[in-house]
């Protein structure tokens, strides 16, 4: 028989989250919905199309996802804004944002008949943002949606981006603290990670085991791990220091830095560079510069771990600290952005500020295997009922009957 | 206690979801929170005291309202925290009202201070409101004693809508249970009288359908009532 997407996720929430989103999606079913935006493999964005899309479709609602094409110009450009977003300062050539415009245009010309048409149009980060000024003649909603953490932009950036963004309907922010003054209603959804996705499903004790050996790190001794990128803000300097001061008293830990390849950060090579003088050789003290499509083998390191840190001084969401919690892990992350609303505070985690309180709270895990258990437990428990795809599907749902009736404070469906 | 019309109109389960929507208000210090605080719309207090139930958040957490919340974990200042987390909705209806204590709280606590308690830039206050979508489960019921049966197939969204969201809508600030119950004349009184008993604001929303189940099931388990 044959099993349908929602069938697998009513196994893992229950029927009645599903109920609750077929409920909601009744008034949306004759309604034409678009997503936009500038990939369709690779990117958390992509990600979460790849599974909001279809799922969508399952429940009844006419969707669909295009994606605007681009050349290295467009692409050098976008790729500055969402650093700019991010904080960084930056400098972008006006020939480059020229590129961004015409590019856009050229998109507006492709898809002008699928947008024009379109009930609501989600476009999501800055890489389509100008579509919407291409299109006047538009008959639907637009709303922006920004997965990138905008708390502190580039003055430049924002205020250029601004310009388009100002036009839409309304914009969805991840956290309250990312969201800019604009004059629209910005709603506010939280990320959430697939628990049927090849980086956090089940897997099997054999497949962990034989994964990580393969690794070289034996599972038969305690594992401290931290995923990120190479990137000083994770601060994996930190991390080491934590563990050797752990280690003084637990001998047989061992630590796993886990990231990605990233060829197109320059940084991340000079990072790397650090933790390998920090780490000083020492053979307990693995470093893993991992593909970017090695989701199943994160996913059996983390399942593999005693304890995951997240030593972040700088932090957007944390869909890593997330991730770990899904697999009962109580995660150390550091006293910073959305990290702090996941990792409750001697309850699903410990939120330090130094390598000493990491230690310490490591030390204090691992001495304490039942404590470390029950916070396991209950972090799993507090991810399945706040940041599971479900839930981020129903704010979706939510957000887009919110705005097919207009701005009340109360809408009573029939 | 409210009196209703008798009716037999069935009791229709609905649902909700809340849409959080940021307001773009937000406080470093106490004096702009004070200050924000009388400025905000009232649907941004009534979010921060019930809102919390329905948003990601901890089932158990140390403090009920975010006001409270933020005063210990930003500004540290767990005096303020606790003045504030005994503050209680369900026992001051009016937003106003409520409004009011919270600044009359804050202006004490400024009084006492010698300098403006203040918080990092990353645990500023940032003041949230929402609309709330509300929706049809096509289940209904007619009779009283069948909420023994669909209490706990109720989702957690349900049970703050008919239990707590109820309270802004019906005569006499009540439940929707009860709202119900009391049309059936004076026959099930006393259980809305043992429905009035439960604080939904110091509950978490399963424990407030387990209560509300528990209620009920020792109400009717004596057979039709």
């Amino acid at each position: 028989m044959r099993t349908s997407i929602l069938d697998k996720y009513a196994d893992i929430v229950g029927w009645d989250v599903i109920d609750q989103l077929h409920q909601l999606v009744a008034p949306l079913r004759d309604i034409k919905i678009v997503h936009v935006n500038s990939t369709r493999k690779g990117g958390g964005v992509a990600e979460i199309l790849n599974k909001l899309v279809p799922l969508k479709r399952e429940l009844g609602m006419n969707v669909s996802w295009e994606v605007v094409e681009g050349n290295d110009d467009f692409f050098k450009c976008t790729k500055s804004f969402h650093n700019g977003l991010q904080g960084d300062k930056v400098e972008i050539p006006r020939s480059l944002l020229d590129s961004y415009e015409r590019v856009n245009e050229e998109n507006a010309d492709k898809l002008r008949g699928k947008l024009t048409d379109a009930d609501i149009v989600v476009i999501h980060d800055p890489q389509p943002a100008p579509l919407l000024r291409f299109i006047p003649e538009r008959k639907g909603k637009w709303i922006w949606r920004c997965h990138i953490d905008a708390s502190h932009p580039d003055r430049f950036v924002w205020k250029y981006l601004r310009d388009f963004i100002v036009e839409y309907d309304a914009s969805i922010f991840s956290l309250a603290a990312f969201a800019q003054p604009l004059p629209h209603t910005e709603f506010l959804i939280p990320p959430s990670i697939d628990p049927l996705s090849d980086k956090n499903i089940e897997l099997d004790r054999k497949e962990i085991e034989s994964t990580v050996s393969n690794l070289g790190i034996d599972t038969e001794r305690p594992i401290m791990l931290q995923v990120s990128r190479f990137d000083r803000f994770k601060d994996p300097v930190g991390v080491i220091q934590a563990y050797r001061l752990t280690k003084k008293f637990v001998p047989s830990l061992q630590l796993v830095l886990a990231g990605g390849e990233a060829t197109d950060d320059p940084e991340s090579q000079a990072v790397l560079e650090d933790i390998n003088i920090a780490a000083n050789k020492d053979t307990d003290i693995h470093i893993l510069v991992l593909p970017s499509d090695a989701h199943r083998t994160i996913n059996a390191l983390q399942r593999a771990s005693d304890i995951v840190l997240q030593k972040s001084t700088r932090e957007g969401f944390g869909l890593t600290v997330t991730e770990a919690m899904w697999k009962g892990k109580p995660v150390i992350g550091g006293d910073t952005g959305g990290i702090r609303i996941q990792v409750v505070n001697h309850r699903t985690g410990f939120l330090v500020n130094t390598p000493e309180g990491a230690a310490l709270r490591a030390r204090y895990l691992l001495f304490h295997r039942d404590k470390l258990m029950e916070m396991g437990s209950t972090a799993k428990k507090f991810v399945k009922e706040n940041f599971l795809l479900t839930r981020h599907l129903r704010e979706y749902l939510t957000v887009m009957v919110s705005i097919i009736h207009g701005e009340k404070d109360r809408i009573e469906l029939d | 206690m409210p009196k209703m019309t008798p009716s037999h109109k069935p009791f229709e389960i609905r649902d909700c979801a809340l849409a959080a929507v940021a307001t773009g208000v937000k406080a470093q210090n106490l004096k702009e929170f004070c200050d924000a605080i009388g400025k905000i719309e009232p649907e941004s207090i009534y979010y921060h005291f019930w809102g919390g139930l329905l948003k990601p958040r901890f089932d158990d957490p140390e403090y009920h309202n975010d006001f409270a919340a933020w005063a210990s974990h930003a500004l540290h200042d767990k005096i303020l925290a606790e003045r504030l987390s005994v503050l209680d909705p369900s026992e001051i209806p009016d937003l106003e009202k409520i409004r009011a204590e919270l600044i009359d709280i804050i202006e004490e606590r400024l009084d006492e201070n010698e300098y403006v308690p203040w918080c990092k830039r990353d645990q500023q206050f940032h003041f949230i409101t929402s609309q709330i979508v509300v929706f049809d489960t096509r289940k209904t019921i007619s009779k009283a004693n069948e909420l023994v049966k669909i209490i706990p197939s109720l989702t957690s969204s349900s049970i703050f809508y008919h239990f707590i969201d109820a309270r802004r809508r019906t005569f006499g600030n009540i439940d929707d249970f009860s709202s119900w119950l009391y049309g059936f004349a004076d026959k099930h009184s006393d259980l809305c009288c043992l429905l009035a008993t439960i604080d939904p604001f110091f509950s978490t929303l399963p424990e407030l359908k387990s209560q509300i189940a528990d209620i009920m099931k020792e109400y009717f388990q004596g057979g039709e009532k």
